[in-house]
């Protein structure tokens, strides 16, 4: 049995390191750890609560108005208001506007150089080299849309910032709405964006997942996973303050063991068995969970904690929503979906989904209307919950405020801990992760370059670094190498 | 390092670039030639920070980051961009980099430094057998490099990893490396501009710009936000804003702008589409040494500036050492005594543990 190590994974957002175990190619184990923690739950604690939604921004630069968007879901949720219909569509489009920025550099610069090989310059060199398989001319066509994507995601952020102020972390989300007023040359200026933007979904983006998938169409059946989606719904199109229930353009749903269920957010509970917190938190439920550090805790491999759902593991993301609300595209792939490149293709479908809605819904705002309820806090211990869509998947905010109008406990249950927290159980009773499931299984043609493992771990856009090595039965190293 | 344009011309260009004109389109020719000329390269690394500054840098104008990366600065190594991983990301794009151009390459530091659990809270990579910690590998490389540039505010001052309670012992990289240059181009996240506009600088001319007190260059941070905000009327007649979304000055619901230095008021983000204050929101100080151990959402005059400190505005004015911060301090109390700003009871229970 051989142990595979790679570290530092590029090209993701943030720091992970995977380890695997191979036995005559093929992988019978695997261990998913992030390798940063910066204690976001305890610096929230004691501040003033209304500072939540800036301070979650800071999460991740690449998916801050997902944090923002929950975070001030929470606590409209808490202070028991909601947005007017202005605010509740901006806060829509900026989300929306991050979707096209996130997908787009996801797919082209985070994934996309393992299937297309990048120009010879630093710093695409020096690379490890993979089964490229595009024959050149498409691959300089593959190029140059991979050039030209990086100035329409500029432009997403441009299209954001109309309604935000300014991406990455924006300005306008407050609780209760936001701050920017509509009126209609921001309303043109960004239809004229969104005009481009879908246009190079449509026409360069879908296409091109559409070409590289038939040209590695092994991938549909590579990295499977748990095949139990979760997904919390988004967008929401009505008012109404049962974020459950209310109608969204995606809706809330489940997708466990082969069955449709409806979303029940009291089972969701965080577990630390594998992960670097002592393990006497105050109860595993996220609205009363408090962490203690243990950078040395025995047995445990990673940052990240393992949110379950009555203790399954549930994949969030593209997929896991677009499987859940029945998209016709996706659910046409049957088993197929259930794979590397069935993330990628559900990530590029809903992307040009999303483009065409947010054409209808920036004509239905209302210029001289309020954006924003006031509020205040209430002067009594309260819970505040919001559960949204960011771009990677499910993002759950359980805010609990003390009477002081302070910041008592803050869990952010984010799309990455669902999609590669560490296992829980043990023995017979365990239960991985989906991205550890997607990967155990897995056949890897050459130890010295598996580039099959860090393809699995990418097409769930994960948000953190990561690290693989080969490792003899007895723990010897046999090779170290790097996978780009 | 020669280069045509003038310090004088360069300086001009900076502070004065407005949102309508590109800083980086202008400077790009200029950095063409220093590259070829043999500028030094570029190492970018992260400790505990969000990935925010990588992508604001992403949304540079014309041209275009592929051009900047690729032709304006020789980047040898950045996280997210990198085909280069593992080892060969480590050994060959950084160490090497580091050893074999001793004193001439430039180090882009983004995110914090944890020191507490021997550095565990943020591993980078593998040496041996052992975990990488990201306090190793800025000390290893950062004492061998001709200039650190730290983009964001956490590696400048702390920043967010770095607030009360400050969970994983997080330091700015000035408490780590010394006897080696450091730039501070805070921002959370800083302007694409900012960035650009410095090593642009540090290319052209070999050495450092000129900083202020607090270790930033002054061609982007020597304006105040609140004398050069468009809502600036609105303070002079005493009109507030009482709710978002509403007209007025931002000062009632917490803005920062009368004490936070820096030029996005006229340069603007995102391509000129709109800033902080400009979307109706308001200034929360993002590039200030002490963000953000303020609370975001409560007026300035009670606002403590570190953690468990509250003082007054003259105090803030103190703090920052700057004349034209006493005078806006001494505007504000002004203001306060002659009841243009009604004062709020003092309520010690609400600030000053954040």
């Amino acid at each position: 049995m051989a142990k595979i190590i790679v570290d530092p994974v590029t090209r993701i957002e943030g720091h992970l390191k995977l380890e695997v175990e191979v036995e005559n190619n093929v992988v019978v184990d695997a261990w998913t750890g992030g390798t940063l923690w910066r204690g976001f739950e305890l610096i929230l604690q004691g501040r003033d609560a209304r500072d939540a939604q800036q301070l979650v921004q800071r999460i991740c630069g690449v998916c801050p108005v997902s944090h923002a968007t929950a975070g001030a879901m929470a606590l409209d949720d808490a202070m028991g208001i909601e947005p007017p219909p202005n605010g509740r569509i901006i806060r829509n489009l900026i989300l929306g506007s991050n979707y096209m920025h996130s997908h787009i550099l996801h797919f082209f610069h985070l994934a996309a150089l393992d299937y297309v090989k990048g120009p010879d310059i630093a710093p695409f060199k020096p690379r490890y080299e993979a089964d490229y398989r595009l024959p050149a001319d498409i691959n300089a066509q593959a190029v140059d849309i991979y050039l030209e994507a990086l100035t329409i995601r500029r432009k997403a952020h441009e299209m954001g910032a109309i309604w935000g102020g300014r991406l990455p972390h924006v300005q306008s989300i407050v609780p209760g709405g936001v701050s920017e007023v509509p009126d209609t040359s921001k309303i043109y200026k960004f239809l004229n964006y969104l005009e481009e933007i879908q246009a190079f979904i449509d026409n360069k983006y879908i296409p091109l997942v559409k070409t590289v998938a038939e040209y590695y169409s092994d991938w549909f059946s590579i990295g499977t996973g748990c095949q139990n989606f979760l997904c919390y719904g988004s967008f929401p199109l009505e008012e109404g303050r049962d974020h459950v229930k209310k109608k969204k353009f995606w809706d809330s749903g489940i997708y466990l063991r082969g069955q449709y269920r409806e979303l029940d957010p009291a089972v969701i509970t965080e577990e630390v068995t594998y992960s670097w917190y002592e393990d006497d938190t105050d109860g595993n439920t996220p609205d009363v969970a408090v962490v203690t550090p243990n950078a040395k805790k025995k047995g445990a491999y990673s940052w990240l904690k393992s949110p379950r759902y009555n203790g399954e593991a549930m994949e969030v993301g593209p997929l896991a929503r677009q499987w859940v609300n029945k998209n016709p595209d996706v659910l046409a792939l049957g088993d197929k979906a259930f794979s590397v490149m069935g993330r990628h293709f559900a990530r590029a479908v809903e992307a040009s989904q999303l483009a065409k809605a947010m054409k209808e819904w920036v004509l239905q705002l209302e210029p001289g209307q309020p954006v924003c309820t006031p509020h205040e806090l209430p002067k009594k211990e309260v819970v505040g919950v919001g559960l949204c869509e960011g771009s990677r998947g499910a993002l759950g905010h359980w805010h609990r405020i003390s009477a002081d109008g302070r910041t008592k406990v803050y869990n952010a249950v984010v799309p990455t801990t669902w999609n590669s927290g560490p296992r829980t159980g043990s023995g017979a009773a365990t239960v991985r992760g989906p991205m550890e499931q997607a990967i155990i299984g897995t056949r890897v043609a050459d130890p010295a370059n598996p580039v099959e493992l860090v393809r699995i771990v990418r097409s769930f856009d994960p948000c953190y670094g990561c690290a693989i090595h080969v490792m003899t039965p007895n723990g010897k190293t046999l090779s170290q190498f790097v996978v780009s | 390092m020669s280069t045509k344009l003038s310090r004088r011309e360069f300086l001009k260009m900076c502070a004065g670039s407005a949102a309508a004109i590109s800083l980086a389109g202008y400077l790009a020719p200029f950095m063409k030639e220093a590259v070829a000329a043999g500028a030094p390269p570029v190492i970018w690394i992260q400790g505990a920070s969000c990935t925010g500054c990588s992508v604001s840098l992403l949304n540079t104008v014309h041209p275009d980051i592929k051009e900047v990366l690729t032709k304006v600065i020789s980047l040898t190594y950045h996280p997210n961009i990198s085909a280069a991983a593992g080892d060969l990301a480590i050994k060959e794009a950084i160490y090497k980099v580091a050893e074999t151009n001793p004193k001439n390459f430039f180090l882009v530091v983004e995110g914090a430094v944890p020191m507490g659990a021997d550095g565990l809270y943020c591993t980078v990579g593998e040496e041996g057998h052992e975990p990488l910690v990201f306090k190793k590998l800025l000390t290893d490389i950062g004492s061998k490099a001709k200039a650190i540039l730290n983009f964001g505010t956490c590696s400048a001052y702390g920043g967010v990893p770095a607030t009360d309670p400050n969970p994983t012992d997080c330091k700015p990289v000035s408490a780590v490396v010394k006897n080696v240059p450091l730039v501070n181009v805070p921002g959370c996240p800083p302007h694409p501009d900012w960035m650009v506009g410095t090593i642009a600088h540090v290319l052209l001319y070999g050495d450092i710009p000129e900083l202020d007190a607090f270790g930033r260059p002054k061609m982007f941070f020597e304006k105040i936000v609140h004398d050069n905000c468009q809502r600036r009327q609105y303070f002079d007649n005493a009109i507030f804003a009482k709710t978002f979304g509403e007209m007025g000055c931002m000062l009632e619901l917490g803005c920062k702008g009368p004490f936070a230095h820096c030029d996005a008021m006229n340069r603007m983000w995102n391509q000129g589409n709109n800033w902080c204050v400009g979307c109706g929101g308001v200034c929360i100080g993002c590039t200030e040494p002490q963000f953000p151990g303020w609370p975001m959402y409560e007026r300035l005059p009670e606002m403590p500036v570190g953690p468990a400190t509250a003082v007054t505005a003259d105090q803030i004015g103190i703090v920052l050492g700057a004349a034209t911060a006493l005078g806006i301090a001494g505007h504000l109390a002004g203001n306060v005594l002659t009841g243009r700003i009604g004062p709020k009871k003092a309520d010690k229970s609400k600030e000053g543990e954040a």
